[in-house]
């Protein structure tokens, strides 16, 4: 690696007053063919590319990104990281996921800052708990760490929840993954970014796509504002735009596109050292290493592509958090943003290969993609290279909704919406 | 978050509504001919358009009944609002 962060480069950098480090990836202008193209570089476009060029040598490929990397829905999720999903097809994929994570800032030589915090899932009525006990038991017969606790464990493991009788949704339970935690999302894409660039992938940004060429059923290209690039294998990873990428395709996707908000407080000291989550009173928060707590509220129920949500969704979330947690009812909010996420019909995401050649599809991750970025790289770039799905992916192909084999995770996997 | 001009209640807050998804999806008429396929678009498949989009409405938290609504998804902006069973207006 020409430009391996160590501390020896570090300290050779630091006589310089930092001002010759190298940049982390180039910004070419796009050749006239690839060998593929990746539609959108967020997280799951950059680790496809990355993937691509490492696992299965495809190096002549680009990414194309509208805005600037990482600036989507990588740049506005709350970085939440688990695994607990109920069905054996999503606990395949998203533990495929944090499998990769463990190890991802060695692999990288980028610090992702992966902190295994556990991820606490709250049961506030009996069939929270029911439910919850459920998903525990599958869990583990699927190898993935997870423990049903009490409330007095509850309040053990997190001093700060109000875990007393009288709120109107007390706390009877919960569950636990310690492997869970977090990341810092902005470093996944630079450090993504990084390492394929170095092995040879175009990362070209500020390059919107405006329509995709077809010869008949296959594709020839796309039409960029940076001019028409010829690939015969395109990789859309579009989120929130993915039905827009689809219908210059001339395919429709099962997908609806919806504002998605969260927001961070001030910065304070450490308060909370885990992930809370809770899907019945729709209330989740974890603390940044800056301090600041990050809060994720739900989705509006109207299609947007405004990256702006509504007042009262803020408003519900905090309503919650305070019962939850009185001692924040002093806190003031600093930031709060919108993004784009496209849902499902099942809320399971969609890996996909599409009726017409050389066009493949990475979307539907609705709410809760963040998690999952390695191993939906990993495995949408063995979809892409073989022209056939790996098996951890194969449930999640399109054809699903003929078929009727849906991965219904909706409220079955601690999935907060 | 913006406000909605319902055709029987006039202007609400939009936290009074709910929205009901694309508009003018027709049941299928023989639905015992209709191949898989059929059946995945008519249940799953949606234009999820970033632009002028038609929808239904639904005044959830006043008269309770349903409308149909042009949307431009892209802004929020509201282009037209009409009852169900109506033929679109022009925009």
């Amino acid at each position: 690696m020409g430009n391996k962060y160590s501390v020896f480069s570090l300290i050779k950098n630091a006589l310089s007053y930092h001002e010759n480090w190298q940049r982390a990836w180039k910004d070419p202008a796009p050749k006239k063919e690839y060998d593929a193209v990746i539609v959108g570089g967020g997280g799951h476009g950059l680790a496809t590319a990355y993937y691509l060029a490492k696992k299965h040598n495809m190096k002549n490929i680009a990414v194309v990104e509208k805005g600037w990397i990482g600036g989507g829905n990588t740049g506005r999720n709350t970085t939440i990281i688990r695994s607990n999903y109920l069905w054996d097809a999503s606990a395949g994929l998203y533990d495929h996921a944090l499998k990769i994570w463990e190890g991802l800032s060695q692999e990288l030589n980028y610090n992702v800052m992966f902190s295994q915090r556990g991820v606490m899932n709250l049961a506030h009525n009996l069939q929270d708990v029911r439910d919850l006990k459920r998903r525990t038991h599958a869990n583990r017969l699927n190898g993935i760490d997870a423990v049903y606790l009490s409330t007095e464990e509850v309040k053990k493991f997190c001093p700060i929840i109000n875990t007393s009788q009288d709120i109107r949704y007390p706390v009877l339970g919960g569950t636990l993954q310690r492997r869970a935690g977090t990341a810092r999302h902005d470093a996944v894409a630079w450090g993504y970014a990084r390492g394929a660039d170095e092995m040879g992938v175009d990362i070209i940004q500020n390059c919107e796509v405006k329509g995709i060429k077809r010869n008949g059923d296959s594709v020839e290209g796309i039409e960029t504002t940076k001019g028409f690039i010829k690939t015969k294998k395109i990789g859309v990873v579009a989120a929130g735009h993915s039905s827009v990428i689809a219908n210059m395709a001339g395919i429709r996707l099962p997908l609806e596109s919806k504002p998605l908000q969260a927001l961070v407080s001030e910065p304070v000291k450490p308060i909370i050292d885990t992930v809370v989550m809770s899907n019945a009173v729709h209330a989740y928060v974890s603390q940044s290493d800056k301090g600041e707590l990050v809060i994720g509220a739900g989705t509006d129920d109207y299609v947007s592509y405004t990256q702006k949500g509504s007042h009262q969704i803020v408003e519900g979330t905090l309503n919650a958090i305070l019962e939850l947690y009185p001692i924040f009812s002093r806190m003031r909010m600093l930031r709060q943003w919108g993004g784009i996420v496209d849902i499902c019909p099942d809320a399971s995401p969609i890996l996909s290969k599409t009726s017409i050649k050389g066009l493949y599809f990475n979307c539907g991750w609705g709410t809760g993609g963040f998690k999952a970025t390695p191993g939906s790289g990993d495995l949408f770039a063995h979809t892409i290279a073989n022209d056939e799905p790996h098996k951890l992916n194969a449930a999640f192909n399109l054809n699903r909704f003929v078929s009727g084999d849906l991965v219904d995770e909706h409220g079955a996997a601690a999935v907060a919406h | 978050m913006f406000v909605i001009n319902c055709p029987y209640c006039g202007e609400r807050d939009q936290q009074e509504f709910k929205a009901g998804g694309e508009a003018h999806i027709e049941r299928p008429k023989q639905p015992t001919e209709l191949s898989d396929d059929e059946w995945a678009e008519y249940l799953f498949m949606r234009k999820n358009i970033k632009g002028v989009q038609y929808e239904r409405w639904n005044h959830a938290h006043g008269c309770r009944k349903w409308f149909n609504m042009i949307r431009d998804t892209s802004n929020d902006e509201i282009k037209a609002i009409y009852k169900m069973g109506e033929k679109p207006p022009s925009i």
